[in-house]
């Protein structure tokens, strides 16, 4: 198999398992001034993804790393065309990453209630914009014949676009509630529940509607297998509800997630091979071999990356591992 | 202002900002550890305290330079999208082993090392924190690897209108980055170790927790005066490195117009870039010839020798970099760490003599101390990005042809501002809690229930 096209499968699984990750953690820092009544209940909540939630981010940053590395014009058109989403983004990152960390530093309420919201709106802003990023990517964005975005902060912006934040955000909030179902007690469990059930029905709902919505804004039905995941990914998340509803929360977590995963697969599966679809003429849309990097780099990287990612994937199952148990309020570090 | 002004400041003040957390980063993370090794070692309480004390104040920076960090892995796409296709088949890869090697295992063992007091046992816990800390100067390593491409550019060709990496181990054999490493590193050993210095010496000044904070402050001691005397010898060493590779940087940081050979130092300047040439110097005859040459003769470049060699290899147009402020930044560095080498030999030869605490003057002198460094570490960046200009990639292509050629200044001033005012208002919110943090000193260990005491300690509330 070419490297270049063993780098975009690289990239995909990198996504796949940022939006596993990071989605829940997205999705409990969203939850956190919604589902915590008191100070302890916040703390709870936050605590449930303290050790997790920076490594989980660090998905993202390999992901733009490995573009940046393997296919640098994707990186350089991608990151320069979506410039002002881009900074949103980031301001909500900065916000939020500190605020997990700042917020029980101090006891003036004023204060932990700040963070609090800016935890919520620092993991809202991002949650939903990956559904739009990832709608545009395959709906395609005006890009001209010299690889350069050529649109407006507003030409990402459109009914289909919306539809596919708010399908992400609603599964992000969806996978943070079930999350929560496994790792906190007592009746901040039910209260995940009621947020679950609720959410869950209007996931189904976004999704079935960007799918559809799909058929006649890209081309992802072109490639059967893209398709497939796209409909799959709709099943699942069905089960995902049904599991929910009897009470079977590891199954429900688990569904929900692969829901997550098959909508993202569908996405990569649809571009493939290209890495930006040009809304301007298909000509124009970016493949992988053009944007890739020499077969030199992409030997490199491969060589580093067979080496290193078994590695990460062992430690950061360990501290799943370590830190199975559900929260314990009496010992909150967060 | 045009794009390109906005976006070079947009870097300048994204990456100095960032650049306050990470030296802190990387010497108190060793600190730490060490604390934490210590008290797995001995037993001692006491260490058991110093290691959650300097912990919080570490994973209070430690936040910060993490979330300043994302924008500097964003920004090159976004305001510099020129230089990232010209480059990214070589930048790129240490940028993504950066984030493999080492982000992935600072962020997880980090999560372990904050809430697995209770978890883990305490020698698996405290190689959690080496983890983090080798880590850390890990990650200091790969982004050095990328910028030293910057200055020097190795292993590449140039190859559908790009440079393209044809030898990966002449990009991290690099000679720049293995001058250029050690001095960054050593410089944030010695930021961490007078951090700690400076704040033991406050508490002293007051009579808190003495014993805890003399054992903090000979700590920090040895590894500030260790630090300073490697990284000016190593500074010593990057000179004359430069002085053969990058003649024009050198050139700019002693404002030297004209060759010369004995060539003098340029103790003080008033530098007139326009008329290349400087109104007004101070200068010590033959000194700079000894610190290239390691003797009193030898030929040094001046500014104009440099560009004229410059052009006749690149084309007509200007190869010199603003001096003032290179000029500046290293003798502001240079005085920097003259400092720290003075106070760290004094605060030695008191602490041996028993009688530091006598001497409220020195203490309080360590305390006024701890931004130092920082200036040190600013300054040496201004000198290395500055005195490169107009290059983006040294000899390979300017800074004007790597802007984003799509994106508006208008765009660049929105991002700029908001970047400005959010990490302003951190800045007031990151001072206030290590101040407060700082000045409330170590939390009493509660009476000892022998089978809870693991628990009852936990600082992390």
């Amino acid at each position: 198999m070419d490297l270049s096209v063993l780098w975009f499968i690289l990239v995909t699984v990198l996504f796949v398992g940022f939006f596993f990750l990071e989605g829940f953690d997205y999705g409990v820092g969203i939850l956190t001034p919604i589902l915590g009544k008191t100070d302890t209940e916040r703390r709870v909540l936050i605590n449930s993804i303290g050790p997790f939630w920076d490594g989980n981010e660090v998905w993202m940053l390999t992901a733009g790393g490995a573009i940046f590395a393997a296919f640098p014009h994707w990186y350089a058109t991608l990151f320069s065309g979506f410039y002002l989403a881009l900074f949103l983004m980031l301001a909500a990152l900065i916000l939020r990453g500190v605020a997990f960390e700042f917020r029980s530093k101090d006891n003036n309420p004023a204060w932990r209630n700040m963070w609090d919201w800016l935890i919520f709106a620092g993991s809202l802003v991002p949650a939903l914009l990956w559904g739009v990023a990832m709608a545009n990517l395959i709906r395609g964005v005006p890009i001209n014949g010299e690889m350069e975005y050529v649109g407006t902060f507003w030409s990402l912006l459109s009914p289909y676009t919306l539809v596919g934040g708010i399908a992400g955000l609603l599964l992000f909030i969806l996978h943070g509630a079930l999350f929560l179902t496994l790792k906190v007690e007592g009746e901040l469990v039910n209260r995940a529940r009621q947020v679950a059930l609720r959410v869950g029905a209007l996931a189904v709902l976004a999704l079935v509607l960007l799918v559809a919505l799909s058929y006649s804004q890209t081309d992802l039905f072109t490639r059967a297998g893209a398709g497939v995941a796209y409909w799959g990914a709709v099943v699942v998340l069905l089960l995902a509800n049904w599991k929910l509803r009897g009470g079977k929360y590891g199954w429900a977590f688990g569904l929900n997630g692969l829901a997550i995963v098959l909508s993202t697969v569908a996405v990569f599966w649809g571009l493939f091979p290209r890495v930006m679809v040009s809304s301007l003429n298909p000509q124009w849309s970016i493949t992988l071999y053009q944007a890739s990097s020499s077969p030199y780099t992409l030997k490199v990287m491969t060589i580093v990356a067979a080496v290193l990612v078994p590695v990460v994937l062992l430690y950061q199952g360990w501290t799943y591992w370590i830190f199975r148990q559900r929260v314990n309020p009496k010992h909150l570090e967060y | 202002m045009g794009e390109l002004l906005l976006a070079r400041w947009q870097f300048g003040i994204t990456s100095a900002y960032h650049f306050l957390f990470v030296p802190l980063t990387l010497g108190l993370s060793i600190l730490v550890a060490i604390m934490e090794t210590l008290y797995v070692r001995t037993g001692n309480e006491t260490y058991k305290r110093m290691t959650q004390f300097w912990g919080k104040l570490f994973l209070i920076n430690f936040a910060m330079g993490v979330v300043t960090g994302i924008v500097m892995e964003f920004q090159f796409g976004m305001n510099w999208s020129g230089y990232s296709r010209f480059v990214g088949d070589i930048f790129g890869v240490p940028l993504a082993i950066e984030a493999l090697a080492a982000f992935f295992i600072e962020s997880t063992f980090l999560g372990i090392w904050i809430f697995g007091w209770d978890k883990l046992s305490k020698t698996l816990h405290a190689a959690c924190i080496w983890l983090v800390a080798v880590a850390t100067n890990l990650s200091a390593f790969w982004i050095l690897v990328a910028n030293s491409f910057m200055q020097n550019p190795t292993g590449y060709v140039l190859r559908n209108n790009r440079a393209e990496m044809v030898d990966f181990g002449a990009l991290i054999t690099n000679p720049y980055v293995w001058h250029q490493f050690p001095h960054t590193v050593l410089a944030g050993f010695a930021t961490g170790a007078f951090f700690v210095m400076g704040i033991s010496a406050w508490h002293l000044l007051r009579k808190n927790h003495t014993d805890f904070f003399q054992r903090s402050l000979r700590l920090g001691l040895a590894m500030g005066l260790i630090s300073v005397l490697l990284v000016s010898g190593v500074g010593h060493l990057q000179t004359q490195y430069l002085a053969k590779t990058q003649p024009m940087k050198i050139a700019a940081a002693e404002a030297l117009w004209e060759t010369a050979d004995p060539a003098p130092f340029t103790v003080v300047a008033a530098i007139d870039q326009e008329r290349q040439t400087n109104r007004f110097e101070i200068q010590i005859p033959g000194l700079l010839s000894f610190l290239t040459h390691n003797s009193f003769k030898g030929e040094v470049k001046g500014l104009k020798d440099v560009q004229a060699e410059q052009e006749a290899k690149y084309g007509p147009g200007n190869y010199i970099p603003p001096v003032t402020p290179v000029f500046w930044s290293f003798r502001i560095m240079v005085a920097a760490g003259l400092w720290l080498i003075l106070i760290s030999l004094l605060t030695l030869y008191l602490v041996r003599a028993g009688r530091l605490e006598q001497r409220p003057w020195v203490l309080k002198a360590l305390v006024w101390t701890i931004p130092i460094p920082y200036v040190a570490n600013l300054s040496g960046w201004i000198v290395a990005e500055i005195g490169r200009q107009p290059w983006i990639v040294y000899g390979l292509q300017r800074v004007e042809e790597g802007v984003s050629p799509g994106v508006s200044a208008g765009a660049v001033l929105t991002t700029l501002l908001g970047f400005t005012l959010i990490y302003g208002a951190l800045a007031v919110v990151d001072v206030y809690l290590l101040r407060k943090y700082a000045a409330q000193g170590p939390v009493e260990a509660p009476p000892v229930k022998p089978q809870e005491t693991a628990k009852e300690v936990s600082l992390w509330t």
